[in-house]
């Protein structure tokens, strides 16, 4: 709409983002009290001086540097192998002609609705046929392309991509994949980076496979957290420092490109 | 482009000496020419099936086959840890059917998800509408709206877990000291509920938001003027304009977080440390119930009996969606 806002609707995006800090404060706040404070009554509302010592005694409950180390190995490879393969999909669908090219698209759009997720009984099956059940491979090999993805690529670079440029590379006698290569990458860049990010971020908090497939000797980060919180007495600002500890890499990565996951966000709404 | 073209030309150039080869034909060059050219010809035709298979081959391994092989185990006896075991026909079906805790599970998973979606729609529109304004600092505000997504479900569950404690949790402190009765959040079904939905909510509003946002501003401004002409005012002109000129974006957003909503998990299990559901299964999800029994219960047959049974649900609250927002489009006499 066309007129400035004025301080009511300020007021409420104002408490809207308040409401959105809020839990991450309290669980902040939480976990940097001690035990003792808590048991009384609800913490007072700065934070306190207990934090690290919180952290270290959350780290030292579960395998916490392991499910580090394993979310960010699964995070990274799941993202840079669905960037490449839907990269190399969305190029063929958008700018090469072959045979039954329409139905496979529509294929493959279909394919966007089925909740796959619902396949895990037979998944776990094949997974423990091939020895996988424990390892990190369980999470990385089904992952490694996705629907969206493909549809994703190939909506950008169909108008990323002109015609020509594609033809005049192969008229110099650049092969197929070098075409691929030299055109269709430089151009999906932007979009590349985009998709890297929502892959890494959906593998990352993925919580009900990994729970299936993963002892608790070797989890991911979300796995870890859920150990924390076992046992028939909680302790609170243990739990809680350790969940604020596991939110900090995606902040990290929030603050470092917010823009362009908002960016990402939009242009999938017009396009999808 | 620019930049790409040259490169192409670099490219080309540096496979070079085919002018030579035209000027001075030999025998070898010929063949050599010819083998090229089939080369060339066998790229154009198989290449393109070779960059789109790496999809259907992982889709046939762990979309379809899985999806097809759940219906296969569903009608056997089949334990986690004995394997497969006899035909059972629709016999784990039955049991299923005959589980209070199935029906227990499905009312818990619709009203979690009623509980989640009606308000997150609602709040998500007027948030959109509040963005698409000339304001300040846009970009900023349409970050700080995104936060809570970054937070994964298994953190928001032991945050929200903690804010809704029976006792010392925040919103109970809150209640009790403006002088209300505290609220039994893990005790009392419909406040468990309310809980776990407020989770979903909490995370997903501002991400629903910006996806109405991008509709909106798609929207074209001469419309707002012409209503503003005629005296609408700026609600009058939100309601009875923008939503209804933005309705294929809202049926887009209900029907995914119908896929997702009623697959619902992180949430509900990591409320209380038990992970069933609370003391008498007040807040247990048609996941849970699924993993409970082939992971607990380690009867795999009567799980998949279960996946199947969320499927057909799902299907079915996808396509009433459809129908419902269709008649709703045909009543206004809009369709998108």
């Amino acid at each position: 709409m066309n007129r400035r806002p004025g301080f009511l609707v300020y007021g409420l995006l104002t408490a809207f983002v308040l409401g959105s800090c809020a839990p991450l404060y309290w669980s902040f706040l939480v976990g940097s009290h001690s035990r003792e404070v808590l048991t009384k009554r609800v913490p007072p509302l700065l934070p306190g001086g207990h934090f690290w010592d919180n952290a270290q005694r959350a780290i030292d409950a579960v395998p916490f540097w392991k499910a580090l180390g394993n979310s960010l190995l699964v995070s990274g490879t799941v993202a840079t192998s669905v960037v490449f393969f839907s990269t190399l999909a969305g190029f063929a669908f958008a700018k090469l002609a072959f045979k039954g090219r329409t139905p496979l698209l529509v294929f493959v759009v279909a394919t966007l609705a089925v909740p796959t997720q619902l396949g895990v009984i037979p998944l776990f099956i094949v997974m423990a046929k091939l020895g996988w059940v424990g390892s990190m491979w369980a999470l990385i090999v089904p992952g490694m392309v996705t629907a969206f993805g493909v549809f994703f690529m190939r909506q950008y670079l169909v108008d990323a991509v002109p015609d020509e440029l594609v033809e005049a590379a192969r008229v110099d006698g650049c092969s197929l994949f070098r075409t691929f290569w030299n055109v269709a990458v430089p151009a999906a860049r932007p979009a590349a980076g985009i998709l890297w990010l929502f892959t890494f971020m959906a593998t990352w908090t993925d919580f009900f496979w990994p729970l299936i497939v993963l002892p608790a000797s070797n989890p991911t980060i979300q796995i870890a957290l859920q150990q924390l919180q076992s046992g028939y007495y909680v302790d609170y600002s243990l739990v809680l420092a350790g969940a604020t500890l596991s939110v900090v890499p995606l902040l990290v990565l929030f603050v470092l490109t917010g823009r362009q996951m908002v960016a990402g966000i939009m242009q999938g709404a017009v396009k999808g | 482009m620019g930049v790409g073209s040259t490169a192409v030309k670099q490219v080309g150039g540096a496979g070079g000496p085919a002018s030579p080869t035209r000027a001075r034909p030999d025998s070898a060059d010929v063949r050599r020419s010819a083998w090229r050219r089939r080369l060339s010809r066998l790229d154009t035709r198989v290449t393109p099936y070779v960059f789109v298979s790496p999809f259907f081959l992982l889709f046939l391994l762990v979309g379809m086959f899985p999806l097809a092989y759940t219906a296969f185990v569903s009608v056997h006896q089949w334990g986690l840890l004995s394997g497969q075991g006899d035909f059972a026909g629709l016999d784990n079906y039955r049991r299923v059917l005959e589980d209070r805790y199935f029906w227990n599970a499905l009312r818990n998973t619709v009203s979690i998800f009623v509980l989640s979606s009606v308000p997150q729609v609602v709040i998500a529109l007027v948030l959109a509408g509040l963005l698409d304004t000339q304001l300040r600092a846009r970009n900023l505000w349409r970050m700080s709206v995104l936060l809570p997504f970054v937070v994964a479900p298994a953190a928001v569950a032991l945050i929200f877990g903690n804010v809704f404690g029976d006792r010392y949790g925040l919103v109970n402190e809150v209640l009790q000291g403006i002088g209300l009765e505290p609220i039994r959040w893990h005790v009392d079904t419909l406040a468990s509920h309310v809980a776990i939905a407020s989770m979903v909510n909490w995370r997903w509003t501002g991400y629903n938001a910006l996806i109405f946002l991008a509709a909106m501003q798609a929207v074209p401004r001469d419309v707002y003027e012409s209503a503003a002409l005629d005296g609408a005012g700026r609600i009058r002109q939100f309601v009875s304009m923008t939503v209804p000129m933005i309705r294929p974006t809202v049926l887009f957003v209900v029907i995914t977080s119908t896929i997702g909503g009623l697959q619902i998990f992180a949430e509900p299990r990591l409320f209380d440390t038990a992970g069933l559901g609370g003391s008498d299964r007040q807040y247990q999800t048609l996941t849970m119930y699924l993993w409970e029994l082939g992971w607990r219960v380690r009867d795999l047959g009567m799980a998949s009996a279960v996946a199947w049974l969320l499927f057909l649900i799902i299907v079915v609250f996808a396509v009433v969606n459809l129908l419902i927002s269709r008649r709703a489009g045909a009543l206004r006499g809009v369709d998108g």
